[in-house]
């Protein structure tokens, strides 16, 4: 039984096609994304915490969207047993969360390394120890350097356009890298926004996996004998050379994805007031957070500019050191204790004595707006910046 | 994969290696060859960098001989002292994380099934016994509840070869091992009874000493994996650098080995009977 779906033109989904205005979880919006995304096969892990998105999915499959669906034994075995399935030629979505991106760990690097354009979402929680299921986005800080493309979903909408438009992205010859999408969890997963859903009869064309810069291991690809992951660890110049070179070009095409995310995603960041002397650049749902925070403080007379990160990788290096050249405060807000993109904004600009690296908050805590401003204000007066 | 998708054009003949060539003129590809063929036809495994005497290498070379179709066996394996040999064969293989074999077999599996509804793609999983018995214990046997039509082989050398003769849970009981320094202490994990009471419907103990009967049960557990359901077969393949012993006398120990824990075990459900006696 396969649902009646027309293959549409992704440009048409993406940008063209009548949206219908729906009041829907994050989770919801997931499943809507992967319904319209001709998905071949899904995996779920019961991990805790869990989001119902791939319940959705499952209802999905057993409705005629997906042509294949289980429930694996653990994260490692999801990651892995998707690793499979892409590298079969089909085209592949599994979530997870918190714990369950850590116990999978082993496996990200494989899916960059092994070119697969593998679609993951993360609804990230917290990790032990202590035990927390509450949003907060760590897991993102121990995933920068997997090989990934990784994109942070303010909200469902943003949820729902980055997992379908990540198809696209992964799939295009000169990229082909697995593509993480994550989402703060609870705060985007569990509660319901508008979010404004193309028609459900249309989905992506199918994956081509002709497409890959590497062989579709299938047994049809000659030549005959191929190795489909070169063993690169001999002890030698050539072996370590070519593993070298092998890795310098997952890099590149994170670079060359740059073009692409720019025309799906209308660019690695969006700015809002750039000539403001004070920025808040943030991810996620620290970003709805501080408009809520920029919107009081204008009302106190307090001018506050906006950079919302959209690709955390590949980073929006130049882009980041052109919206915050004139800032003279910087203000980073993260639902994390580490402080991942203050450190990879201060990497990328100079003076960071410009930085105010914070607010953070972790283990539950939420983030209200008046943390924010109240932060702000202290600055100013440290600072003795004129606003 | 049809033997014309492998025959180069007349253009591209002159510049493919002779190897290359010999693949598709003399391989196992147009003629089907069994272990009784060896040394009459190229072989889909090629030189290889193991030990002298290794009998995984020799496991492998078996096994590969018996595939019931070369040309559409895929095979997934784990780094260890298997993949040297199997990264240099002519069928697709891939290795990727530790111990994730039989997950990466299952996607696989079930993403060619997709893919090609009227054909039958082989996925066999061919592993030492550390990533099966230890590392991959769990994602082995749940492949193996969920019935997926896939081959496990297990090339038991009883001990961690590649990383420098560790103890591992196949390892002999009371072996003094590299992390086993006064012997170990338990005995070899039962993984053969494991694969029975897990839901493989086929399952064969051999060793290497025995070349017919591995590629017979090799043969045979593939060709039921297709139609029935996930099969294991567990080779001893003895390990002369790590065990100590002169590589000349690999078939030796193997011998030995058929008279006490490796003797010839075999087990099939009724329905699995039934299917051999009509092949």
């Amino acid at each position: 039984m396969t649902k009646e779906q027309c293959v549409s033109n992704p440009e048409y989904i993406f940008f063209d096609s009548p949206r219908e205005k729906v009041f829907i979880t994050g989770s919801e919006a997931v499943a809507e994304a992967v319904k319209r995304a001709n998905v071949d096969m899904a995996i779920a892990y019961p991990i805790t915490p869990q989001s119902e998105s791939m319940h959705l999915i499952g209802d999905l499959y057993a409705q005629g969207y997906l042509k294949d669906y289980y429930r694996a034994e653990n994260e490692f075995a999801v990651m892995a047993a998707i690793h499979g399935a892409s590298l079969g030629g089909g085209r592949v979505f599994t979530a997870t969360s918190g714990p369950g991106t850590l116990r999978a760990m082993e496996m990200f690097p494989v899916w960059a390394g092994s070119r697969q354009p593998i679609v993951c979402a993360f609804m990230c929680r917290g990790v032990s120890l202590p035990p927390s299921i509450q949003p907060e986005n760590i897991e993102m800080a121990m995933l920068l350097d997997t090989g990934m493309i990784m994109f942070h979903a303010e909200n469902a909408q943003d949820y729902f356009d980055m997992i379908l438009k990540a198809y696209i992205i992964a799939e295009q010859p000169e990229v082909h890298l697995p593509i993480g999408i994550f989402a703060d969890g609870f705060f985007v997963t569990h509660t319901r926004d508008l979010v404004m859903l193309p028609p459900e009869d249309l989905k992506l064309p199918e994956y081509d996996s002709t497409s890959a810069p590497v062989p579709t291991f299938d047994m049809e690809t000659p030549p005959m004998r191929i190795t489909r992951d070169p063993l690169l660890n001999k002890s030698n110049f050539i072996s370590y050379a070519a593993n070298a070179s092998w890795h310098q070009e997952i890099l590149a095409a994170a670079q060359r994805a740059k073009k692409h995310i720019n025309h799906y995603l209308g660019g690695m960041i969006e700015i809002s007031n750039p000539d403001a002397k004070i920025l808040i650049a943030a991810s996620g749902t620290a970003v709805s957070q501080s408009r809520e925070a920029i919107k009081s403080l204008k009302e106190e007379g307090i001018d506050v500019g906006l950079v919302k990160v959209k690709s955390i990788r590949p980073f929006p290096t130049k882009e980041i050191i052109s919206a915050t050249e004139n800032a003279e405060l910087i203000v980073i807000p993260e639902f994390n204790a580490g402080g991942w993109l203050c450190r990879e904004i201060k990497s990328c600009i100079d003076n960071n004595s410009r930085v105010l690296e914070g607010p953070r908050v972790f283990g539950g805590m939420t983030m209200p707006k008046e943390l924010i401003m109240s932060e702000i204000k202290n600055a100013i007066k440290q600072k003795g910046l004129k606003v | 994969m049809s033997v014309r998708n492998i025959t180069p054009v007349k253009e591209f003949e002159d510049i493919l290696p002779k190897e290359y060539k010999d693949l598709v003129n003399k391989g196992p590809f147009n003629n089907k060859k069994s272990v009784d063929d060896l040394g009459t036809f190229k072989e889909i495994i090629e030189e290889h960098p193991h030990c002298a005497g290794c009998g995984v290498s020799l496991g492998i070379r078996l096994a590969l001989a018996s595939l019931p179709s070369p040309e559409d066996s895929l095979v997934v394996g784990t780094p260890g002292c298997s993949f040297f040999a199997l990264s240099q064969s002519a069928v697709n293989y891939s290795n990727t994380a530790f111990g994730n074999q039989n997950a990466v077999a299952t996607g696989l599996k079930r993403m060619l099934q997709i893919r090609y509804p009227d054909k039958h793609k082989d996925v066999i999983v061919m592993v030492g016994d550390g990533g099966i018995a230890d590392i991959g214990l769990d994602l082995t046997l749940h492949s193996w509840f969920r019935k997926e039509k896939i081959t496990t082989i297990m090339l038991d050398n009883e001990v961690y070869g590649n990383t420098g003769g560790q103890e591992s849970g196949m390892s002999m009981k009371g072996r003094v091992l590299n992390m086993a320094p006064t012997g170990k202490k338990f005995d070899k994990i039962p993984v053969f009874d494991m694969a029975e009471v897990s839901g493989c419907v086929y399952g064969a103990r051999v060793t290497v000493a025995n070349p017919k009967k591995v590629g017979q049960v090799v043969r045979n557990a593939i060709l039921i994996a297709r139609e029935i359901g996930p099969t294991y077969v567990q080779i001893f393949t003895p390990c002369p650098t790590n065990m100590k012993f002169p590589p000349d006398q690999t078939i030796k120990i193997a011998k030995e080995a058929q008279k006490d824990q490796y003797s010839y075990k075999e087990f099939m459900t009724d329905e699995v009977a039934e299917y051999l006696k009509n092949i």
